[in-house]
């Protein structure tokens, strides 16, 4: 891994790979344990703490705003914990938290709608990234070998570049008077111009281009991996080359495909700038509701609350995604 | 392997990538439009790129922004080694597979709630936000990837010259900066390359983390697109696109120079022997 081309594939495909063994057993021995238990310990607990005190701590404390009350006050939310008394602060307040947001979020229908319909938008966006990104990756996989990194390399760089400029680049092409429709009525295929910005349709172009690389990459790990003289066994038999490819190629490239779908899919359903920007006022998705709750609301308990919701529906395809990469990881070894 | 392509993977090949970098294109050639429209095209200019250096807000917001980028990777650089350190190097420990885990989920988690959650800790313990919360913030989630980067680059890394080096009584953490690092360096720049520009892209977390005074360069293009699009954020776009693509392809030309003088070292090295 040297060039940042290759450091993404590893990114995308390195996820669970679990230390070698030896090295889970001595580690004592470890050449980079600095002087000692005392080394190991400093050196274990620099990067620990900080995670500890900026990723997890903070998810606590937004479990803890979700149960509070939303109030005209600074912070803007009811009961602060008064830690100057120490544990009969945090008690007290213990006993103000209740599951109302929770409860509200089931009343008012707005939240379902935005959870389902964010579900349905990753999903059919998913699969639309597949069918775009599947003859992509099949393409690059079946170029020349001398080709195949600088290809690698070209499906990386738009990753590279900022996300908002790639949703943004789309809004000038979509418009009613964009370049899409321009071309279209100047070829002649339409005589009015489409509405696609603003609808769901662009929502779903917009990811499909901006999670694209997401899907090829380990699509094309799998299929550059394949073995290609089963392929050209089955058409010695007389398979036909349709048959080939959904009874040996799609099995084959099938942990790429997982891993691909989970990678578009788990992102795409908390997205905020795609609809914001490509979907205007008629797409509804948890990550925009999420926004519009704190800053145009300025009510951070319901926030909280919807935070905690997105999150458990996230938890069952970030681990079925983690189980599925452990699984390929030790099948690749 | 087929020496040539077939026409159905060439045309994959071409449409694909045609739809990668037509709108990137297209963005780019209209920041040279002489109207304001981004869709007729009106002539060649380069008047927006003089008007983007007439607008002061901007140029303080990108300097923000390039100075939280600067910071927060090589923060996120330095921890993010050492967690590839502890992950690839350290063996079981009480606690490994929460480490793991909070390694693993940024990567993953929608930026909202990354977003909301650290805003959250930061008015929990009455912290004024600006600069720091928003680099704090970036640090958090872009060590996350440099460790990632660079743990892949440990595990296939030699370790009998380590251990050598030990065995004659090198100094545990002379060794790392001798031996170790040099070894994994390209990781560790390509590390922080990567944290650089996911700083410098970011909006989500830093609208929820910055405070008067603190606004970046995407919140700044974020506010001005939802007003309209114009041929100025175009030039924008550009300049940012043409740097990091410079910086890319700079980075992919270095880390495959420093292989190739490996290599000849390693043959001359095998020559004398």
């Amino acid at each position: 891994m040297t060039d940042p081309n290759l450091s993404s594939t590893d990114l995308l495909r390195s996820e669970t790979i679990p230390p070698p063994r030896h090295e889970l057993q001595d580690p004592e021995n470890s050449p980079t344990n600095p002087t000692g238990k005392w080394g190991r310990f400093a050196l274990i607990c620099v990067p620990y703490v900080w995670l500890l005190l900026f990723f997890l701590v903070p998810f606590v404390i937004v479990a803890k705003i979700s149960l509070s009350e939303a109030a005209v006050s600074i912070p803007p939310y009811l009961p602060v914990i008064d830690w100057g008394r120490g544990l009969l602060g945090l008690w007290e307040a213990a006993q103000r938290w209740s599951l109302d947001n929770y409860i509200w979020l089931t009343e008012d229908d707005l939240y379902w709608r935005a959870y389902v319909s964010s579900l349905q938008i990753a999903f059919i966006s998913t699969l639309l990234t597949l069918l775009v990104g599947f003859p992509l990756a099949y393409g690059m996989a079946r170029a020349p070998r001398s080709w195949q990194p600088t290809l690698v390399m070209m499906v990386i760089l738009p990753f590279w570049t900022s996300f908002l400029i790639r949703v943004y680049a789309w809004i000038g092409i979509l418009k009613t008077d964009g370049l899409l429709n321009q071309a279209l009525i100047a070829i002649g295929i339409i005589s009015e111009p489409l509405v696609i910005l603003n609808t769901s349709i662009a929502v779903y172009i917009g990811i499909i281009y901006s999670y694209l690389p997401f899907m090829v990459l380990p699509l094309y790990s799998s299929l550059e991996k394949l073995d290609t003289t089963l392929i050209e066994a089955a058409e010695d038999l007389g398979c036909p080359p349709w048959k080939t490819f959904w009874r040996v190629t799609v099995p084959l490239a099938m942990p790429g495909v997982i891993a691909g779908c989970f990678l578009v899919f788990i992102p795409a359903v908390g997205e905020f700038v795609i609809p914001d920007l490509l979907g205007g006022s008629s797409t509804l998705m948890i990550g925009k509701t999420l926004w519009v709750e704190f800053f145009s609301n300025r009510d951070w308990p319901v926030a909280s609350a919807v935070a905690i919701v997105l999150l458990v529906l996230l938890v069952i395809p970030i681990l079925l995604f983690q189980r599925h990469e452990t699984r390929r990881n030790e099948g690749d070894m | 392997m087929p020496s040539k392509p077939s026409w159905f993977n060439l045309t994959s090949l071409v449409l694909g990538f045609s739809f990668l970098y037509l709108p990137i294109v297209i963005l780019i050639v209209f920041s040279f439009n002489e109207s304001r429209l981004v869709t007729v095209w009106a002539g060649f200019s380069t008047k927006w790129y003089a008007a983007l250096l007439q607008n002061e807000q901007l140029l303080e917001a990108a300097w923000v922004t390039f100075r939280i980028g600067l910071t927060s990777a090589t923060l996120a650089t330095v921890l993010g080694t050492l967690a590839a350190l502890v992950l690839a190097r350290q063996g079981r420990f009480f606690g490994r597979t929460l480490f793991s885990g909070m390694i693993y989920a940024p990567l993953v988690m929608p930026e909202v709630i990354l977003g909301l959650s650290l805003l959250l800790l930061f008015v929990a313990i009455d912290q004024n936000r600006g600069f720091w919360t928003i680099m704090i913030a970036h640090t958090t989630f872009s060590m996350c990837y440099v460790a990632i980067v660079v743990q892949s680059r440990l595990s296939g890394f030699d370790r009998s010259l380590e251990e050598a080096a030990m065995d004659l009584g090198c100094p545990p953490v002379r060794t790392f900066f001798r031996i170790t690092l040099p070894q994994i360096l390209p990781g560790v720049l390509a590390g922080w390359m990567l944290a650089f520009t996911l700083s410098l892209d970011d909006l989500v977390i830093a609208s929820f983390n910055s405070g008067p005074g603190s606004t970046t360069l995407p919140m700044k293009i974020y506010s001005q697109v939802r007003l309209g699009v114009t041929p100025e954020i175009n030039a924008i776009c550009t300049i940012l696109v043409v740097i990091v693509t410079i910086g890319v392809i700079l980075a992919s030309l270095l880390t495959k120079r420093q292989r190739f003088k490996r290599m000849e070292e390693e043959r001359l090295a095998a020559a004398h022997l």
